[in-house]
């Protein structure tokens, strides 16, 4: 008899999640709780200026405290040629501050000291001589003539330009809005945010001269690319570095670089030979660390008068801050924005970016996206609101008319992409009847009447997860795959480990729903380990919701291998040739005589004690997938809301999501996922955002400024799913993990827009704060374009 | 956190307090410490010598006098007024402010008077002390005296406490016939500053208005005491045109900054759709209960 799939914890198993029994006993290993033996503390010094010449650094008073490691400076990493690293775009990036600062908060001393108040006392006591140089806080400051040089580091960088990129067909693009019945057009800021996971990042190094090995505890998404890295800018043999990621306090994509904090601990516990550890607080982590967004989105469409779209025009300003080190695919310059209009049948586009320099934090990291897809869907969306309301057409049907059909796939995406599959005039059908399209519209109206304005704003939308293939995906030359490696021990419970690193998603939960779905070995006997080098196979990380798709895939196929070894061992046992073998859940038997048959555990004891003769004993494998294209699963998020004309505030009245992630593996852990991303949508639409004043400071450097939703104004949400196997996955999955953060802002601010469409005004710029909504309805007019804080007194 | 190098004191009696503070120089009086436990981390505030005055007995109170007085004391948390049974039927603004302050974190530590003795501009209780009147009692080497609330702060963050003295409670006059008001605070999320907040705290007789008060939060340099716009609501029964002009007078003496949280005149305006919406709705339970 075949097992029950869903009782030993495989697919579709809404299992609790296992890790869960360590976390929710405060029993979780983060990089902080590790503590060694003579282990130092380092604290780091960081520039209150956002650009300014160093003049001078004084660390005596800093050396005279008592319990005073060390003061590193930039001049001291420059004697050892690590005053700049390498960055994942292949630019660099100051360690220690020498010549100048070019951000608020750049590294620009590192004290090391018996405990970490020392060493706080030790950074206090630093004095640093700063001459101030004019700071550049936006694209048009960095761009305009006689812009101070940020990048005076660089031969041959003579402005503050760092590239100019184009994809997709200008020639036809042209004719297409040549041949348009209608162009609309749209501007618009996504803010800066910060992925700001509740534990910030950290180190602790330890290199012992006796083994010349470092291992390194280490706040992680990508231990692999983090061992080659240290690596390559250390140069410390691979085989002599060992990195190790514990538990993670979440990512979001902030734990994907490499940061000074990390080098300077790695050279501090050579130089010492002690163990130092790093541990960043939420300032630090805020200022200085990877930021999503900050980009300046302006594009055109050309349309026919029945709703028809004949193609798009995007150009992005794109703010990296003062190094280029966004991590991200490196072919692609401006991640994969082009992914816009994937959802839909567009013609022919074609796309403009231009990226600068500025004297803010470096990072561009995929703040829980795909490398700027986030930017693109909300554009795309935007975009398709702004464009069905100039035709006069209801933005439903305006949706209806372009999405691509279901018969049309695969379908070639106007930037090249290739979309699989997928339902989307379904998945829109069920959110409408699920918010009550029709019957909302009529409140709207009637409530209009009253002085009450609602609103109501959809957003559809397929993205790229899933990075490779590692033909076009690479970071710095490395391919991106992933990898699995399935030891089954001869009681039949297995360990599995990945090239991937959890980080709240669940990997635990969910590889051994994979493992017991191809095995039927119940997912309860499945240990599943990630994130130390020594142990782990290679792979590129978490992030860009590539886990599922890619190493999730390399569970199945390992899993597969094995299953196809026990295959042998079950005829061995039998009796029987293999062709005779047939599989059921969990267990081998004999076509045409079912009740003779062996279970998998039984397969694996045999594995170890009674193998057919010439095969290997034992029954473990690993297994390297390299996808042959990306995942495309598809969403629709639809919100209502009631703006209060007085004041501005707006509230969500309702928020519907039907998404379709493909084949779900455990459908609690892709709820959650669900409701987490659109949680932070929400954040983004009516809260968040880093910006700027004109000296450069930071406003957003703490959670007084930089505003998380709590439960309390976080809005309820109700979940619809379709599911759309993906058609090259091993079980049919789809990333998830984004989709909502991806999707959701659009929702919200469409909907916003669609309360104040009696007014004129198509855009206000996120986060949509009661203060701009309120101007923005009185006067009639947009709120886009440049940072909106204002500090000057009116 | 990783705050400066302290001493630490936990005295028992309020006598020993005292003595601590009076031979100490930078000593700072600890009760829930939401803000200056944060502060200390951050390094922005560095005393010498933390006096926790949590083990001193008989300063946890809240509650009305035989006359109406009402007293707070100072080790009363903002969670036990927002929990209060009693605290609606004598001090109704004060009831609807107690679930709007900080987040339930904050609330269940902090205190009520150390909120007061903060005197940032942006708390929600001085502005209730203010629209009230209320004052604090403070206790020194040289025994006790009451300060006016509206005498007491004396800048951002400044109040006129000597470094000696500890205030032990705040102290609330009794209604001249029914007290009435209410609290209105505009946060971009729980926890938040305030963009701008309203208190209103009046006493009726007989459908009139016998006396008026009303504080702002977030809208200037320190607690803003709106006292023009409130005389103009005394005798009135709160007629549209009244508490039109109480509003334009309650915004004009606002006098905020344009930040992160919105601009000077956006915020200017919130000051004023409060009041209104504060008053509107005393007016319309006034005309329930007659």
């Amino acid at each position: 008899m075949a097992l029950d799939e869903v009782k030993i914890g495989g697919l579709g198993a809404s299992r609790k999640r296992v890790e869960d029994n360590r976390f929710i006993r405060g029993k979780g290993n983060y990089v902080d709780d590790v503590v060694l033996p003579g282990m130092l503390y380092m604290e780091i010094l960081r520039s209150p200026l956002a650009h300014a010449k160093i003049n001078s650094i004084d660390t005596s008073a800093a050396y005279a405290i008592p319990g005073v490691r060390m003061v590193m400076t930039g001049e001291m990493m420059a004697a050892r040629n690590l005053a700049w690293m390498p960055t994942l775009s292949y630019d660099t990036q100051a360690v220690l501050a020498t010549d100048k600062v070019r951000f608020q908060g750049q590294e620009v001393c590192a004290v090391i000291a018996d405990d970490p108040y020392i060493a706080r006392d030790g950074v206090e006591a630093i004095v640093v001589d700063y001459e101030p140089l004019p700071p550049i806080v936006n694209p048009e400051q960095a761009k305009a003539p006689g812009a101070p040089l940020i990048r005076n580091d660089k031969v041959g960088q003579n402005n503050n330009v760092i590239f100019d990129w184009e994809v997709g067909d200008r020639a036809s693009t042209d004719r297409a809005f040549a041949e348009a019945d209608k162009v609309s057009e749209i501007a618009m800021h996504y803010p800066r945010s910060h992925p700001s996971p509740i534990e910030a990042c950290g180190s602790i190094a330890d290199y012992d001269r006796s083994t010349s090995k470092l291992t390194v505890y280490m706040t992680t998404q990508a231990p692999h690319i983090i061992r080659a890295a240290v690596s390559l800018v250390a140069e410390i043999p691979e085989h002599m570095i060992r990195i190790i990621s514990p538990d993670l306090g979440g990512g979001f994509g902030n734990k994907v670089p490499v940061y000074p904090g990390y080098v300077m601990s790695i050279l501090a516990s050579i130089l010492l030979e002690k163990p130092v550890k790093w541990i960043e607080d939420k300032t630090g982590n805020l200022i200085s660390t990877g930021f999503g967004r900050d980009v300046y989105l302006k594009g055109q469409m050309a349309l026919r008068n029945d709703g028809k779209i004949l193609g798009v025009r995007m150009h992005t300003d794109s703010d990296h801050g003062a190094f280029f080190a966004d991590a991200q695919p490196s072919k692609f310059k401006i991640g994969l924005m082009h992914s816009a209009f994937a959802c839909y049948d567009v013609p022919t586009a074609h796309l403009t970016a231009q990226g600068v320099y500025t004297n803010k934090a470096p990072g561009g990291v995929a703040y829980r996206c795909s490398f700027r897809v986030t930017e693109a869907m909300y554009f795309q969306e935007r975009m398709v609101q702004a464009a069905a309301d100039d035709l006069g057409m209801d933005q439903a049907e305006f949706r209806r008319v372009n999405l691509v059909k279901d018969d049309d796939f695969p379908k070639r995406t106007p930037f090249g992409f290739l979309t699989d599959s997928g339902q989307y005039g379904k998945c829109l059908q069920i959110g409408l009847d699920a918010i009550g399209y029709d019957d909302f519209k009529k409140e709207q109206e009637e409530a209009r009447k009253r002085g009450r304005l609602l609103g109501i704003g959809i957003s559809t939308m397929t993205e790229p997860l899933g990075a490779g293939n590692s033909r076009e995906y690479d970071i710095l030359g490395i391919k991106m795959f992933d990898s699995a490696e399935l030891r089954v021990h001869m009681t039949g419970k297995a360990i599995l480990r990945t090239g991937a690193k959890t980080q709240g998603q669940g990997h635990e939960t969910t590889w051994a729903q994979i493992v017991a779905h191809e095995l039927g070995i119940p997912a309860e006997d499945i240990v599943v380990e990630e994130g130390d080098t020594d142990t782990a196979p290679f792979g590129m990380g978490t992030y860009a919701s590539r886990s599922t798709p890619v190493a999730g895939a390399a569970v199945s196929m390992v899993s597969r291998k094995i299953r196809a070894k026990a295959r042998k061992i079950a005829a061995h046992l039998l009796e029987v040739s293999d062709e005779d073998i047939e599989w059921e859940l969990g267990r081998f038997y004999v076509r045409g005589a079912q009740d003779r048959g062996v279970t998998i555990q039984e397969c694996a004891m045999a594995a170890y004690s009674n193998v057919p003769d010439g095969m290997e004993p034992g029954l473990e494998n690993n297994a390297y997938y390299d996808p042959p294209n990306l995942t495309w699963p598809f969403a629709c998020y639809i919100a209502t809301v009631e703006v209060d004309p007085e004041t501005g505030v707006w509230d969500v009245l309702r928020l519907v999501a039907v998404d379709d992630c493909g084949v779900r593996i455990n459908p609690m852990i892709v709820e959650g996922q669900i409701m987490g991303g659109l949680t932070e949508a929400y954040a983004m639409a009516n809260m968040q955002f880093i910006t700027f004043d004109e000296d450069g400071n930071c406003v957003g450097s703490n959670y007084m400024d930089y505003l998380l939703p709590t439960a309390w104004e976080t809005p309820g949400f109700e979940l619809h799913e379709v599911v759309t196997p993906c058609p090259h996955h091993p079980i049919g999955a789809k990333g998830i993990g984004e989709c909502a953060t991806v999707g959701g802002p659009a929702a919200f601010v469409n909907a916003v827009m669609d309360a104040l469409k009696h007014t004129g005004v198509r855009n206000i710029d996120m986060p949509l704060l009661p203060d701009r909504v309120y101007e923005a309805a009185q006067t009639g007019s947009d709120i886009s374009g440049m940072p909106p804080v204002k500090t000057a007194d009116d | 956190m990783y705050p400066s190098r302290f001493r630490y004191e936990a005295p028992t009696t309020l006598a020993e307090a005292i003595a601590i503070l009076a031979t100490n120089d930078d000593a700072k009086v600890l009760a829930g410490g939401q803000s200056l436990i944060p502060m200390m981390k951050l390094r922005f505030a560095s005393p010498a010598t933390l006096v926790d005055i949590n083990n001193i007995p008989d300063l946890d109170f809240h509650g009305a006098d035989a006359d109406g007085t009402y007293r707070i004391g100072a080790l009363c948390r903002h969670a036990h007024l927002e929990k209060s049974t009693t605290l609606g039927d004598h001090q109704p603004l004060l009831a609807s402010c107690a679930p709007l302050v900080a987040d339930p974190i904050v609330r269940t530590r902090g205190t009520f008077v150390g909120s007061v003795c903060h005197a940032d501009p942006q708390g929600d209780w001085a502005s209730c002390m203010v629209a009230l009147d209320g004052s604090i009692t403070a206790v020194g080497p040289n025994g006790e005296r009451s300060i006016p609330v509206k005498e007491f702060v004396s800048g951002p963050f400044q109040t006129v406490l000597a470094a000696d003295e500890i205030a032990t409670e705040a102290v609330i006059a009794p209604a001249q016939g029914t007290r009435v008001g209410g609290y209105l605070k505009l946060e971009r999320r729980v926890g938040d500053f305030a963009t701008a907040g309203v208190a209103i705290g009046l006493d009726m007789t007989g459908g009139t208005v016998a006396s008026a008060g009303i504080g702002l939060t977030g809208v200037g340099a320190q607690t803003i005491d709106a006292a023009e716009a409130a005389s103009v609501l005394i005798g009135s029964s709160l007629e549209p045109d009244v508490i039109e002009r109480a509003a334009n007078l309650a915004a004009e003496v606002a006098n905020p900054r344009s930040d992160h949280r919105g601009s000077a005149s956006y915020k200017k305006h919130v000051v004023e759709t409060f009041v209104s919406r504060i008053l509107g709705n005393v007016q319309r339970e006034e005309l329930q209960v007659a």
